[in-house]
């Protein structure tokens, strides 16, 4: 008889209750590997808790609370940074977002097939393009622009706004915020692209045999089956912006205080971290509180990964077609 | 694309190509291997591999430091001495040497007290002098206006913040200031440019001593922060208006404009090579000796009429006792060190090191480095006779 498989799959199938070593080892191996993950990720705590612990001390929870930052005092807290961190990714969601919504729906529903191929290439290779490039563009091209034409534009618009008063100062949250923007734009975009073309085809042809209009397909019945798909897109970008550390060092100003005009420098966890990482020596109270912000870092990151989680589960889980 | 239902050709490698391609990656993979293999001199081609010390610390003294890598090579021959000196800021090359990962640390800022109890037998050793200028942008005015250490301190603690203040006018007459905003720029990195700059503040005025302090990081109450040197410089060209403190040689290539300080004697003096030496010179009567406390050296403000009041010195860090590193110090290496830093402070290297806008040392200095270079040992044994 001939028998279509090579030696070890007949093993195996003759023997389906998994005795061979070959299976064990396999299954050991992954789940080796599977294990590690969670190891590595405790260890990073721990360490990261250790080294914390002169600032932890000196400070208890009131380092989160705490606008001090002097080096030449030992004095340390983490509020200019958290502010600067969720005010400049919540810029570049709320100027990315949109961008990249259309970006997607171009792509997956609207475009012709001769330029999608092209289209999805470009936008997935500026994902690639590393950050510190994009800085590079954003402190010699995009600071001068915005700061000859779009932010006096803002400040004689909108200049009744606190945001918007006060000096302009070239590197600033605001820039900051639009080149996260532009950052997070591939990311989002990519990936709402594929989830708008894991709708099925017959949502979209019931839409529009009732009647809709290409706009109203695309809402009623694309948009609203791929949203969980989208909203995890969102997050995704949300939490390339909110890790970002290098572009935005370059382009936010690095002051280390809370001011309330998006036309202030201002600072990020992750930036000020690069900034002051080399400065602390082993041991000292300085060194303490930057490890202290990589934690509150991390701690922020997960809380709102556990948000968006409840909020896929909560409201977007149900599996609620546009057409049912 | 899949649920669109679009038919899209499937490509399929041809086998024989296929095997072609493969052919040709390993081939190209060997010729990389081998290429790089032959540069970086595994197969022994090269004769015998250089002596390698490795030093980091200040940026500022970076572009004399390869200056003097590129020179002293040139000087040892083959296999020579290669010096590798990386600019990672005067507070990482502190930490570095004294977690004995380099040869030597380079800073702007000496040890401070506590850094120098903890590592008594780390020797201080002036290499270079350095003058931190105050640069601006203020279009259709002169490349050297004057300010003093008091205004300066005031425009870095937000007290004065405009060009056309009072203060500013009056010391300048004859300039029309415009009425713009002070953008006020600072390094927002670990800097040795910044000690001294903050030391010198502090100094002038009792009001930045209490409020802000010396240091390498401070906690400035207004501006924005970029960078390394050339950052700062780039920062103060980018925005009309802006002003911030950036070493000599910056200033000099980037071709900006700096201010003339008033110092100690009272006159405005413009920082150049001449008066950063003059400034030098005034105080090294005072120096302590190479195992000493330098923690309150200081040569800002100095007195004599012509000295630059915002100077500093910049140091080598070695240990006295150089078998004292875990692994890779031999003798060979520590007899390479020692001649590198007799070479460094003496006339042929200080006088490349004035081409690059770098002050030579005062000859009362280069003795006393002599004097602390005879002290370095390895197992307890002079190296430099």
């Amino acid at each position: 008889m001939v028998f279509p498989f090579r030696r070890g799959t007949r093993r195996a199938l003759l023997h389906p209750t998994g005795s061979s070593w070959g299976d064990l080892l396999f299954q050991a191996g992954s789940g080796a590997a599977g294990f590690a993950i969670l190891v590595l990720l405790a260890l990073l705590a721990v360490v990261l808790a250790i080294n914390a612990l002169p600032s932890f001390r000196a400070f208890g929870f009131g380092f989160l609370g705490s606008t001090a930052w002097n080096p030449v005092r030992d004095e340390f807290g983490a509020l200019p940074f958290i502010y600067g961190t969720l005010l400049t990714s919540a810029i570049a969601l709320v100027l990315g977002v949109p961008v990249s919504l259309g970006i997607a729906i171009f792509v997956a529903e609207l475009c012709p097939g001769s330029i999608r191929v092209p289209l999805t290439y470009v936008v997935e290779l500026l994902a690639a393009v590393p950050s510190v490039v994009y800085g590079l563009w954003g402190l010699f091209v995009l600071v001068p622009l915005i700061t000859t034409y779009v932010s006096p534009a803002l400040q004689g618009a909108l200049g009744f706004l606190p945001i918007f008063q006060g000096q302009i100062y070239d590197r600033n949250l605001f820039t900051a915020g639009v080149i996260l923007a532009i950052m997070i734009i591939p990311t989002v975009s990519a990936v709402s692209r594929d989830a708008l073309l894991a709708v099925p085809q017959h949502q979209r042809e019931a839409a529009l045999s009732l009647g809709a209009t290409r706009w109203e397909s695309i809402r009623i019945a694309v948009l609203s089956y791929a949203r969980s798909g989208i909203f995890g897109a969102v997050m995704l970008g949300f939490g390339r912006a909110f890790g970002e550390t290098m572009a935005v060092t370059m382009v936010i100003g690095n002051r280390n205080a809370i001011s309330v005009s998006w036309f202030a420098p201002a600072q990020t966890l992750s930036s000020i971290i690069a900034n002051s990482a080399r400065e602390g020596a082993a041991g000292s109270l300085e060194l303490g509180a930057i490890v202290e912000l990589g934690l509150v870092l991390m701690l922020v990151a997960f809380l709102i990964n556990v948000f968006a989680r409840f909020m896929v589960w909560r409201f977007l889980g149900k599996r609620e077609g546009g057409l049912e | 694309m899949k649920s669109t239902g679009e038919h899209e050709p499937t490509l399929q490698p041809q086998r024989s190509r296929r095997g072609l391609w493969i052919v040709i990656g390993v081939i190209a993979v060997v010729v990389i291997i081998v290429v790089s293999g032959a540069m970086t001199n595994w197969f022994g081609l090269g004769g015998p591999s250089p002596i390698q010390l490795n030093g980091a610390g200040s940026s500022f003294a970076f572009p004399l430091m390869s200056a003097w890598s590129t020179q002293y090579k040139a000087l040892t021959g083959v296999p020579g001495v290669q010096i590798n000196y990386q600019a990672t800021g005067s507070g990482a090359g502190i930490n570095a040497v004294i977690a004995k990962n380099l040869d030597f640390g380079g800073t702007d800022a000496p040890l401070n007290a506590t850094q120098h109890t903890q590592n008594p037998t780390l020797l201080t050793i002036p290499e270079s002098l350095g003058a931190v200028t105050v640069a601006y942008n203020l279009p259709g005015l002169p490349a050297h206006i004057n300010l003093t250490g008091p205004i300066v301190a005031n425009i870095y603690l937000g007290v004065t913040t405009k060009w056309n203040d009072a203060n500013i006018t009056t010391i300048n007459p004859g300039i029309t200031f415009p009425s713009t905003s002070i953008f006020v720029q600072y390094r927002s990195d670990s800097s040795g440019t910044t000690f001294v700059f903050t030391d010198y503040l502090s100094n002038a005025s009792a009001q930045f001593s209490s409020q802000v302090g010396k240091g390498k990081l401070v906690a400035w109450p207004v501006g924005s922060g970029a960078p390394q040197n050339q950052g700062v410089a780039n920062a103060v060209k980018g925005q009309a208006g802006a002003i911030g403190y950036v070493e000599l040689a910056y200033v000099v290539q980037n071709s900006m404009s700096y201010a003339k300080i008033k110092n100690a004697a009272g006159s405005y003096i413009l920082p150049d090579l001449n008066s950063t030496a003059a400034a030098a010179a005034s105080a090294a009567g005072s120096l302590p000796a190479g195992d000493g406390d330098w923690s309150q050296v200081s040569i800002t403000n100095a007195t004599g009429s012509n000295s630059y009041p915002i100077a500093t010195f910049t140091y080598l860090l070695v240990y006295q006792e150089l078998n004292i590193y875990p692994s890779g110090m031999t003798e060979a290496k520590a007899k390479a060190l020692v001649d590198f830093l007799r070479w460094a402070v003496d006339n042929v290297a200080q006088t490349a090191a004035a081409s690059l806008t770098y002050a030579p040392l005062p000859a009362s200095v280069v003795t006393l480095d002599v004097t602390t270079i005879r002290t370095i040992t390895f197992n307890g044994v002079a190296l430099l006779p």
